[in-house]
């Protein structure tokens, strides 16, 4: 019996899902249903401001709500400025677990209070005074960029700067394909436009949070809902300057994560609190803090410019995209990488330029989300497609046919398509609405035809 | 103020607990008794993740305090799952796939258990209408609806 021969288990077959008897009897375990009876609780000191000198915080009221075990602050924190994405080799690190001299956005960590009992760790975090020094703040892509505004990072840009490896300095990552400028002129109409999309909160039923547990080997346990297990394990490890083998990550079950649960906040933080109390500690968010101070999906700004024919090939396409990552890094230098590979659209135009921006403002850092940066970028070039379709009194669909990129041409980020479906999708599609494509269209092929 | 003691009945069992004032139900089922079904999603009666039943009608647990139900019957999801398998609400929702990250799961199958016994035969309109209070953030309403419309069956059947 050939492999074409033997039947299929899996594939064709409606399969139950693994999890799913936990899920129905409500035996599966998520992060919030362990606990231990030595556990503490640990809260955190948040920047009641979006922009603010740090001179100093006094602990001395904290101190006295019963049940207080101890605070901790940056200088607790052996390696306390991190980048996540330190791992894919992006720097420099700019993001403090614990706030330094200064706060970036409203909710930033500052101190975090361990305590014996939730009710005690949030007394106390309300007991906490801040002395701090506002400063003025940005929160708009393009105010950031423009002279004058609050510098907000160390290297003295707002913006990321790429190809440091190279040993360029370049504020925003280029794609260059051919020649925008000759393709204006060769074109009859100019369709320029600017798409903004905004923050998105993920809001899984589930808040963010871990357990870490000491054990007697030395090593810390750490339950936690986080959607990158072993990348949190890592930069924890990093962050604490402890051997990756002390850390033993338990993880895996996670109730709504949708990105909301990539980043590496709450691990590092409670894992340092086990190792200086010996006891298990939970750092797990609020719904306010989920919804104020978790990362969210970034905010886009962009900008077209097309050059189009009379009859539909669109000749040349400008783009200069600004990501709000809002104060750190987090995975917005690579969302936007993601974005200039994308936001020419799935379409054959021989003269691309686009600068996509990694903007830093004072506004809660975004990250993750469900094909971040590159969603709003299908957003702004398909409504810009429908656009173009306008401006040349053309059928969408029509328009989109006779651009859409087909398989062995070149794309403006230097990669050759291979697996193009679009032409196939747009068929599809069309039949399932009911709208009647010309025979032209019907026969053609992202192969062309071969 | 002081605590004090409170009977009720839990899923089937007559007990006495020493509560706070104000304690609410969820804390008692999760944190003191370790019924850990009932989940902890927003604790502001927004999510319906921490449903439980008492005398049958659902309520939310996390905005109850357990003084104002001495004397009544809880019931959690671990009071409905019958020893020796499924009840015929869990089997929908299993066959139908009516879960995904299973965190709003046990919310949603008390409140199916109450509109069930009170409409057997609960038209599509009627099932949205008595799942509004509980958030799916995976947004699988759809395999919801449809496993609710087969429990119904399921259980017209037996």
């Amino acid at each position: 019996m050939t492999v074409a021969e033997q039947p299929l288990n899996v594939v064709g077959q409606s399969v139950n899902r693994r999890d799913g008897l936990g899920h129905v009897t409500g035996k599966t375990v998520y992060v919030d249903d362990i606990s231990f009876p030595d556990m503490l609780h640990l809260k955190m000191v948040r920047s009641p401001v979006p922009h603010a000198k740090i001179n100093g915080i006094d602990f001395s009221e904290a101190e006295k709500v019963p049940g207080f075990v101890r605070a901790l602050t940056h200088k607790d924190v052996p390696k306390n400025v991190y980048t996540i994405l330190t791992l894919i080799g992006v720097g420099p690190d700019e993001e403090p677990v614990l706030a330094e001299d200064k706060v970036m956005y409203q909710g930033e960590q500052v101190a975090a209070i361990v305590a014996e009992t939730e009710q005690a760790a949030m007394e106390a975090v309300s007991r906490v005074k801040l002395d701090l020094e506002e400063l003025p703040a940005v929160f708009d892509v393009e105010e950031a960029l423009k002279d004058g505004a609050p510098i907000l990072k160390d290297w003295g840009t707002n913006y990321f700067v790429y190809d440091y490896e190279y040993d360029l300095q370049n504020p925003s990552r280029k794609v260059r394909f051919g020649d925008v400028e000759k393709g204006f002129a060769e074109a009859d109409f100019i369709v320029e436009e600017r798409y903004q999309t905004s923050p998105i909160e993920h809001a899984p039923t589930e808040t963010t949070g871990c357990i870490a547990k000491p054990e007697p080997d030395g090593r810390i346990t750490v339950y936690t809902n986080t959607q990158a297990l072993f990348f949190t394990l890592d930069n924890t490890a990093l962050i604490l300057q402890v051997p990756f083998q002390k850390l033993h990550f338990v993880g895996g079950t996670v109730g709504g994560g949708f990105g909301g649960k990539v980043d590496v906040i709450v691990e590092p933080i409670a894992t340092l609190a086990a190792m200086l109390t010996g006891h298990p500690v939970r750092y797990a968010f609020s719904r306010e803090e989920e919804m104020r101070s978790s990362s969210s999906r970034g905010a886009w700004r962009m900008c077209f410019k097309d050059g189009v024919t009379k009859d539909g090939r669109i000749l040349a396409r400008q783009v200069t995209s600004y990501a709000d990552a809002g104060a750190y890094n987090r995975h917005t230098p690579y969302a936007v990488t993601k974005h200039a590979a994308n936001v020419a659209g799935p379409y054959r135009i021989p003269n691309v330029s686009i600068d996509a921006y990694c903007v830093y403002t004072n506004r809660q850092p975004s990250s993750a989300m469900r094909g971040f940066a590159v969603t709003p970028a299908s957003f702004a070039t398909e409504v810009q497609m429908d656009k173009i379709a306008e401006t040349v009194g053309m059928d969408p669909w029509e328009i989109r046919f006779i651009n859409a990129y087909r398989n062995g041409e070149m794309r403006p980020h230097q990669k050759e398509v291979e697996d193009a479906t679009l032409i196939e999708v747009m068929q599809a599609a069309a039949e399932l609405v009911g709208h009647e494509l010309s025979e032209d269209y019907k026969q053609m092929s992202s192969g062309w035809g071969e | 103020m002081a605590s004090k003691i409170v009977s009720l009945t839990l899923n089937g069992r007559e007990i006495e607990i020493m509560v706070k004032p104000l304690m609410t139900v969820q804390t008692l089922v999760r944190e003191q008794l370790g019924y850990t079904a009932t989940k902890a999603g927003c604790k502001q009666g927004g999510c319906g993740g921490c449903t439980v039943l008492v005398d049958g009608e659902p309520m939310q647990s996390c905005l109850l305090p357990v003084e104002d139900i001495a004397g009544r019957q809880v019931t959690t999801l671990e009071g409905l799952t019958p020893s020796d398998g499924l009840h015929p609400i869990q089997e929908a929702f299993y066959e139908n796939f009516a879960t995904q990250c299973g965190f709003c799961t046990p919310g949603m199958i008390l409140v199916v258990k109450a509109l069930l016994d009170r409409n057997p035969s609960p038209s599509r309109e009627e099932i949205v209408d008595s799942l509004t209070g509980n958030y799916c953030r995976c947004t699988g309403y759809e395999p919801i609806i449809q496993a609710v419309s087969d429990a119904a069956q399921r259980m017209n059947g037996r």
